[in-house]
């Protein structure tokens, strides 16, 4: 112990954890000549073992996402216009500019709009789904399957078929052509002189991602206990207030984790805005979520501006870890409703 | 609980047996629907210009000839074959070098309990919450920075550290005896053979929904390939999106390209399913 007088208490080896790892570090080693190098081996050099292990993945989490994240932080306080190394500090400004940009905002009310819509949308199939191949009988793997299979497909193939076909504001296209058989005019779909674009746009993001939640939410009804439905079913409790008193309730993790990965992935909307809007590589103004906004602004037009990048980076970042934080609130509070 | 299920339905009787049939029916109509982007995609690829354009919607196609999916391996100016080539290099490495560097730091971090591992655990779950998307400006620009723009290493290596996986590996370690590791140990094996010879031969359910997860994502990722590959490395993805957003497109050409595009990652789901619902199982339950 003659090397670190200031920690005490560390074990040596670095090791925190109970048990004979902590503990047994210290009798394999003779006496107090304990050298740094052997402290830093550990007992029969686990920590090198453990820093082999861990190394590659903790080199690579820090340079390719925690010094970026830094590093546009940095950025975000300069006048950064394709250039990294910028020298022309302008403090806040590029935060000023985003926060007070009209577009900026709208693209912010797009991400609530659709979140809005899709985030109960998609947990009310997905349960419905769940529920309805509970007892399903024999054609339970089938059906899952098949609501399942979408994940396996892109956004870019999903929004081929949207635009080109379903939702193509031609006559040819499949909803257009049928709402003129029944003698109604076609549907200018996509195209930015209404707003029927959220349809599209909603019922594509539906199909491609219930059959995952359902998934989730099959595994989180499989984990309540069969005896607390058959406690139910001798105090009559049937249909609509089964799920109401006791499914709910019980599947409450799930649904916290459930509903926090769909706004995460509301947020990141990317893909399909792109590939369903985007003519020639020009975006229309309307439908900008957040990250297609940042795309636009910071690297997709004909100038970089890293700067703005960066500012709008840490805002969404900050957004995303407020998330976070109120979803962990959400499942770690104490249940009212519990008996 | 099925069983349960199935009991109560009997109790039912008549009237339950109908509601049942309709149930069952709703469920037909809907598997249906969520079949039929699948069978535009087929319907499309084998339609005529002509027929495509027509009015009258046709749901059979009238051109299903062999050729139109052999004539886009020959079409030069779409080059198929190469963004399919590029999109396998891509997803395969990703997945495997995801795979290898995850499952190490996900079995030292399960398997050396020290004050360094509890931080790296934070940190890796932090990164948890924040989806590398939302990052994506800076990592391009340290792409960029690396002089990895339009290559596989500038494709694969900045998004295939995922502490999604590592955090996956680890749980599954956790709850993994190690009393057979420890056997190997006493033989005098040492740890990075244990791990290798005996813990992932072991683990190697959780690999394969880790795999089938991570090379899905890989194949159909779309933001960060339209950064940082140009022409050299273009995914099927990207060159699909290229044709799609430009004007003048061959329909039928397009979607007989879909059609291709989807095909390794449908077999790959078809196969790798059981897996695909375990990891996805996993992860949303601890």
């Amino acid at each position: 112990m003659t090397t670190t007088p200031a920690v005490p208490t560390a074990n040596p080896g670095g090791g925190s954890a109970p048990g004979p790892t902590a503990g047994s570090g210290a009798c394999a080693d003779p006496g107090p000549q304990r050298s740094l190098w052997s402290r830093i081996r550990g007992r029969q050099g686990r920590n090198l073992w453990f820093a082999l292990f861990v190394a590659p993945f903790l080199v690579g989490l820090l340079v390719f996402v925690y010094v970026p994240i830094v590093w546009s932080a940095y950025l975000s306080f300069f006048d950064a216009r394709a250039t990294i190394r910028p020298t022309n500090f302008v403090g806040l400004a590029n935060y000023r500019y985003l926060l007070t940009d009209s577009q900026f905002r709208n693209s912010m009310l797009t991400f609530i709009v659709f979140a809005v819509v899709i985030v109960p949308l998609t947990y009310a199939c997905s349960l419905a789904l769940a529920l309805a191949l509970d007892n399903v009988g024999r054609l339970r793997a089938f059906f899952r399957s098949v609501f399942f299979i979408p994940t396996a497909c892109s956004y870019v193939v999903a929004a081929m078929v949207w635009r080109l076909s379903f939702f193509n504001g031609a006559r040819f296209g499949l909803i257009n052509s049928i709402l003129i058989h029944f003698g109604h005019d076609g549907v200018d779909w996509l195209g930015g002189s209404n707003s029927f674009y959220w349809v599209a746009l909603v019922s594509l993001r539906l199909w491609l991602q219930i059959g995952y939640y359902m998934i989730l939410l099959i595994a989180g009804l499989n984990q309540i206990p069969t005896d607390t439905y058959e406690a139910a079913a001798i105090d009559g409790a049937a249909g609509w207030r089964r799920l109401r008193y006791i499914t709910m309730p019980q599947l409450r993790a799930t649904t916290a984790a459930v509903l926090m990965l769909l706004l995460i992935g509301a947020f990141q909307a990317f893909d399909e805005f792109y590939n369903m809007l985007s003519t020639a590589g020009s975006y229309p103004p309307y439908a900008r979520p957040p990250l297609v906004h940042l795309y636009l602004i910071s690297l997709g037009g004909s100038q970089q501006d890293l700067g703005l990048g960066g500012a709008g980076t840490v805002i969404l970042t900050v957004i995303i870890v407020v998330f976070g934080l109120a979803q962990n609130w959400w499942v770690t509070r104490p249940d009212r409703r519990q008996p | 609980m099925s069983s349960a299920s199935s009991g109560s339905r009997m109790v039912l009787g008549r009237s339950g047996r109908v509601s049942h049939a309709i149930k069952i029916i709703i469920l037909m109509v809907l598997a249906v629907l969520f079949l039929l982007p699948f069978y535009v995609i087929f319907r499309n690829a084998f339609t005529s210009d002509q027929a495509f354009v027509s009015p009258d919607w046709s749901w059979l196609p009238d051109n299903l000839r062999p050729s139109v999916i052999s004539g886009l391996f020959t079409d030069s100016d779409l080059d198929l074959g190469s963004s399919m080539l590029h999109s396998a290099v891509q997803s395969v490495g990703q997945t495997v070098l995801t795979v290898v560097v995850s499952f190490m730091a996900g079995y030292g971090l399960a398997r050396f309990p020290n004050r360094a591992a509890g931080v790296i655990l934070k940190l890796t779950v932090l990164t948890l919450m924040v989806p590398a998307a939302v990052t994506f400006v800076p990592s391009f620009i340290m792409t960029s920075q690396f002089g990895w723009i339009d290559s596989y290493r500038g494709l694969i290596i900045p998004v295939m550290f995922s502490a999604f996986a590592t955090y996956l590996f680890r749980q599954s370690l956790l709850s993994f005896p190690k009393e057979l590791e420890e056997a190997a140990e006493l033989d005098g094996a040492n740890p990075w053979t244990v791990m290798w010879r005996v813990a992932l031969p072991n683990s190697m359910g959780i690999v394969a929904a880790v795999s089938t997860i991570t090379f899905i994502g890989a194949w159909n990722a779309f933001l960060w390939p339209l950064l940082v590959a140009r022409d050299n490395t273009m995914t099927i993805q990207l060159a699909l999106s290229r044709f799609m957003t430009s004007q003048g497109i061959d329909y039928a050409q397009l979607f007989a390209g879909a059609l291709v595009a989807i095909a390794p990652v449908v077999i790959v789901f078809l196969f790798l399913q059981r897996y695909l619902v375990q990891g996805i199982t996993t992860s949303g339950l601890d």
